[in-house]
């Protein structure tokens, strides 16, 4: 698996008199080449700030206090080294900015300009990137439309007069208007209904397929990761708690909070079951707390959790038969070291 | 008390400036009276002499001290503003409110009413009002400013009542069963403090910027010594003409100065009021640079290594880089 | 094209309800004006106070107060604002017709130079918030809080009277030239605008200034604008296209809300110049009393402001798609 997009020990705080808002502390995360990644968590966890401060869409009072964040793009680096984008200067910004890392926004009724029309909001993401005359890029923009299934006719229209799931189409043909390879999602079906979530969702599985990119998908609805995502990153008041492939998560979660997450929503199969939540809220990210920052709310916490130092290793689980823990192969790893999977995906054990 | 304390210490400078300044010019009205050399009306022989040790402001054509006239001139302009603002604050907070609260047809007509008055402009329909009088005194000219100025209020705080309606906490005091008036009081005006005040102080604005030129023009009673009055003295005898600059300067800069403390405290209370404009002080210092809301995310690493040597040197004294050495970046 | 219906429909009802505030101010107030009138002017003929009784109101024998309703609206259409009392007996029109022209020019073509100058300055402002410009304010504040004839007083003082680098007052030169199409006229009617027109946009591009810098302030932090500069695009068309277009959208309205206080302030700034528009012809009219003078003007100033209103609606209907399909709905 090549990456592409490596956030390394990525730090950003909010700065302000009262204090600096850790909103993210030390995330290492890296997506591979025609990967999904689904990046997962409670508002406020800093998954968007994680988002835009790696691509420094960040306005004052942030700041990236920490971390790197290398990318890989051929066209960028031309078979040598990865470019950091956290040193590159404005010039080196543009040439990154949508051509490699596209974002497609969360409200698309808020990130569309309201007095252009739909043709010129998509010609201006593929002029500011490509050398097209005007009728190849008029071209290109009806292509893009068809893409994402929504009639030509609507070049010519204003947001508001599209419905909100149109919209966010829109925002995704845009999205790939210039072949990023890396496309940023952010809760981009949050505000849709769940039939229009399906389509739009569904969609972008196959332009995935169909044009290559690499997904980081952010949204605060794992079990929508679970279908769609390659691998899950969970994130909690700004650190990675557990990082793994879906299908490990879902199997054998092994952090509790995302046990908490995984229970919070019902299952299609199996007998009937409390919902159960997470009770408690998130810490204040003014005051960083040494340790795991879960503990106020945790089922399972021991004196120790407040000296972990939040680094993500595999996952171990009970060796068969010996009682001793033996590390499980692969890339699934937590930053929880006291628990293990059993512990946590058995049912009906809260203490 | 204490909100007040508050207020204070979240307004920005130039707001303060503006509170310092009015109040300069409060206390100037106040002790006024008390403090002036002359009787405004009284008349010399020293006719229009320059400004001099006897005549801080010198003197009018018929030998009348201007300093003194400038100070009654403060005490009756600004009584007269700040009771219109009084007055005209609560019809437009009635009017806003009751119309938002009551909503359909009261709404209408109400909303009706204040946008016509709005969009005919003010100062001749003033003059028309103030032309027919015929006591044109302090009091027709507050009734009529009065009049006159509560459109603009009332259509502000009417939105604003809107936009706080429809919020919930309105909802559950409905259904709690409170009454009405009590839900006004104590639940919808404490939301809108900053809108109100803000309407208050554009009020006064107005109301001196209308009373000066209605002043000025000769509408007002000529023979009242408003800041107004004196302008329209200097004009009619030809102040300008013969250079007796003393005579228009400090009435004048006077109404310019309050109106400049009013406005500087208006943009304060705007900045108070509005998160938006407060949030984004602009462009922000950080690790001794300057980044501009527009600029791509700084990243402390390389702010710092392009300070210089010099630069890190003299930073590392600053309050900043202390509390960036017990920042949580480093040692977890 | 509903909403700009609905726009008109709005001023109509503006127009009424002034022209009925003017008949009836007069007619409402203690005293009686016309009888002031009688006393101070003593050579008007019979048929002339008639006509003005009808204007303002008399004492007997001029029918009920709704006949006297409907003959002032009769006049009103045909533009018959009665005779002058000053002037007597030049009909009032007359004289609108000859200030109108001078205030139109001058007034108006400052006033939209003031506005596009503010609007330019406060999206640089806006865009640099915080910077040099924007830290400057107070001193904009200053223009904006003094009467705009204080200001005037000012210029005149130094450019005219002092340095005579420019003419003190008037509209032209009578003993050099007379009003025509021709050059000299024209120069010199020019030469005696520039410190009117000067005063106007030293004294009103603040507000527009201090009005666009808050709008585009809000403006940038749209997520539009984020996504903007997301999208890599330049910063001319991030600052002009994304964020100014939007933001001029509240700063129009703003101007139409604004202008009856902007044309007001310039009239009586006529005065400080006895410059022959309408409001010089305001001034006469107050110091001597006449009433049906006074009464036309404020018809012709709120008229003026009134059309302009819905000019700048047209405007802004033609820059905001939202507005056309908001009242359509």
């Amino acid at each position: 698996m090549a990456p592409i997009l490596e956030i390394d020990d990525l730090s950003v705080a909010y700065r302000s008199d009262g204090g600096d808002v850790h909103a993210v502390e030390h995330v290492n995360l890296t997506l591979n080449a025609g990967e999904v990644v689904g990046l997962c968590g409670e508002s406020g966890s800093g998954k968007s700030t994680l988002a835009y401060g790696a691509t420094r869409l960040l306005r004052p009072p942030a700041l990236v206090t920490s971390g790197s964040v290398r990318y890989r793009g051929r066209r960028i680096t031309q078979g040598g080294d990865p470019a950091d984008i956290l040193t590159m200067n404005h010039r080196e910004l543009a040439r990154i900015r949508w051509r490699e890392v596209a974002i497609v926004f969360q409200s698309a009724m808020n990130a569309l300009n309201p007095v252009l029309r739909v043709q010129d909001q998509i010609l201006d993401a593929i002029t500011a990137h490509l050398k097209l005359p005007r009728r190849e890029a008029r071209e290109k923009a009806a292509n893009l439309l068809d893409l994402v299934g929504i009639p030509r006719a609507r070049l010519r229209a204003f947001p508001h007069e599209l419905s909100g799931g149109m919209r966010q189409r829109v925002m995704i043909a845009m999205a790939l208007a210039s072949d990023p390879e890396v496309v940023i999602m952010d809760e981009p079906t949050t505000a849709l209904d769940v039939v229009v979530q399906r389509d739009i969702l569904a969609q972008i599985v196959e332009l995935k397929e169909t044009l290559g990119f690499s997904v980081l998908f952010i949204t605060h609805d794992l079990s929508l990761l679970l279908e769609l995502a390659d691998r899950i990153a969970v994130m909690y008041a700004g650190r990675l708690l557990e990082t793994g492939n879906s299908a490990a998560i879902m199997r054998e979660p092994a952090h509790p909070y995302t046990r908490g997450l995984l229970h919070s929503f019902p299952s299609l199969h199996g007998p009937r079951r409390e919902l159960i939540g997470i009770p408690g809220t998130p810490p204040d990210l003014r005051d960083v707390k040494p340790g795991c920052p879960f503990i106020p709310r945790c089922s399972y916490t021991i004196p120790a959790c407040a000296e972990v130092d939040m680094s993500l290793n595999p996952v171990v689980v009970p060796g068969p038969g010996s009682g001793l823990p033996a590390p499980v192969g692969g890339s699934h790893l937590t930053a929880c070291p006291i628990v293990t999977p059993e512990e946590v995906s058995k049912e009906g054990v809260l203490s | 008390m204490k909100a007040l304390a508050n207020i204070w210490r979240n307004l920005p400078l130039k707001a303060k400036v503006g509170v310092g300044l009015f109040g300069f010019f409060l206390l100037a009205g106040i002790i006024g009276p008390i403090v002036q050399p002359y009787d405004p009306n009284a008349q010399t022989p020293l006719t229009l002499a320059a400004p001099s040790g006897q005549h801080w402001f010198g003197t009018t054509q018929t030998g009348q001290d201007i300093f003194s006239q400038v100070l009654t001139g403060i005490r009756l302009t600004l009584e007269l503003s700040l009771l219109v603002g009084v007055i005209v604050t609560v019809v437009s907070v009635l009017v806003g409110v009751t119309g938002a609260f009551l909503g359909g047809v009261w709404d209408d007509t109400l909303s009706l009413i204040t946008n016509v008055f709005l969009v005919i402009p003010p100062l001749p329909l003033l003059i028309i009002l103030l032309g027919y009088l015929p006591d044109q005194g302090q009091t027709p000219t507050i009734l009529v400013l009065s009049l006159l100025g509560w459109p603009w209020g009332a259509r502000v705080i009417r939105a604003q009542t809107l936009a706080i309606r429809g919020r919930d906490f309105i909802d559950a005091s409905r259904e709690t069963g409170e009454k009405n008036w009590r839900i006004i009081i104590f639940e919808l005006i404490p939301n809108e403090i900053s809108l109100i005040a803000a309407s208050f102080v554009n009020t006064v604005l107005y109301a001196i910027g209308a009373s000066v030129a209605l002043a000025f023009v000769g509408l007002t009673n000529v023979n009242e010594w408003s800041l107004g009055t004196i302008l329209y003295w200097s004009q009619t005898d030809s102040a300008l003409q013969v250079g007796a600059w003393w005579w228009y300067v400090p009435a004048g800069l006077a109404v310019a100065l309050i109106g400049t403390s009013l406005v500087l405290l208006n943009s304060g209370l705007d900045e108070l009021g509005s998160p938006r404009l407060r949030a984004t002080r602009g462009t922000a210092r950080v690790a001794g640079h300057r980044i501009w809301p527009t600029d791509p995310t700084p990243v402390l690493a390389q702010l710092q290594a392009s300070r210089g040597r010099i630069g890190s040197f003299l930073y590392s004294f600053s309050r900043r880089s202390m509390l960036e050495g017990n920042a949580a970046g480093g040692d977890l | 094209m509903a909403y700009i219906l609905r726009r008109l429909a709005f001023y109509l009802v503006a127009a009424f309800v002034a022209i009925t505030l003017n008949f009836f101010i007069p007619r409402a107030v203690p005293g009686n004006p016309a009888e002031i009138i009688l006393s101070k002017y003593q050579n008007i003929t019979p048929q002339a106070f008639k006509a003005i009784e009808q204007m303002i109101g008399g004492a007997v024998g001029t029918g009920s107060l709704w006949s006297q309703y409907l003959h002032y609206w009769n006049d009103v259409f045909h533009f018959n604002f009665g005779v002058d009392l000053t002037d007597y007996p030049t009909p009032v029109s007359a004289m609108l017709d000859q200030a109108l022209p001078w205030t139109l020019i001058l007034v108006g073509t400052a006033t939209v130079i003031a506005f596009l100058l503010g609007t330019g300055l406060g999206i640089l402002a806006g865009w640099r918030h915080g910077g040099f410009l924007d830290r400057s304010l107070p001193v904009w504040m200053f223009f904006q809080a003094a009467p705009y004839f204080f200001i005037a007083l000012i210029l005149v003082d130094f450019f005219a009277v002092t340095h005579h680098w420019l003419p003190v007052g008037q509209g032209y030169n009578g003993e050099v030239t007379s009003p025509g199409w021709t050059w000299a006229f024209l120069s010199n009617a020019i030469e005696h605008a520039l410190l009117p027109a000067f005063t106007i946009v030293l004294t009103s591009v603040a507000g527009w200034m201090l009005q666009m810098r808050n709008v585009m302030i809000t403006t940038i932090n749209e997520d539009y604008v984020i996504a903007a500069q997301a999208k890599g695009l330049s910063k001319r068309r991030v600052i002009f296209t994304y964020s100014a277009r939007n933001a001029l959208l509240p700063q129009l309205q703003g101007f139409g809300l604004a202008l009856g206080f902007v044309v007001s302030g310039a009239l009586i700034m006529e005065i400080v110049f006895s410059y022959p528009g309408i409001g010089y012809l305001l001034l006469e009219a107050v110091q001597n009393k006449d009433f049906p003078l006074m009464q036309a003007i404020f018809l012709c100033i709120t008229f003026a402001v009134l059309i302009a209103n819905l000019v700048v609606d047209l405007i802004i209907v033609f820059f905001d798609p939202r507005a056309r399909a908001r009242e359509a709905a």
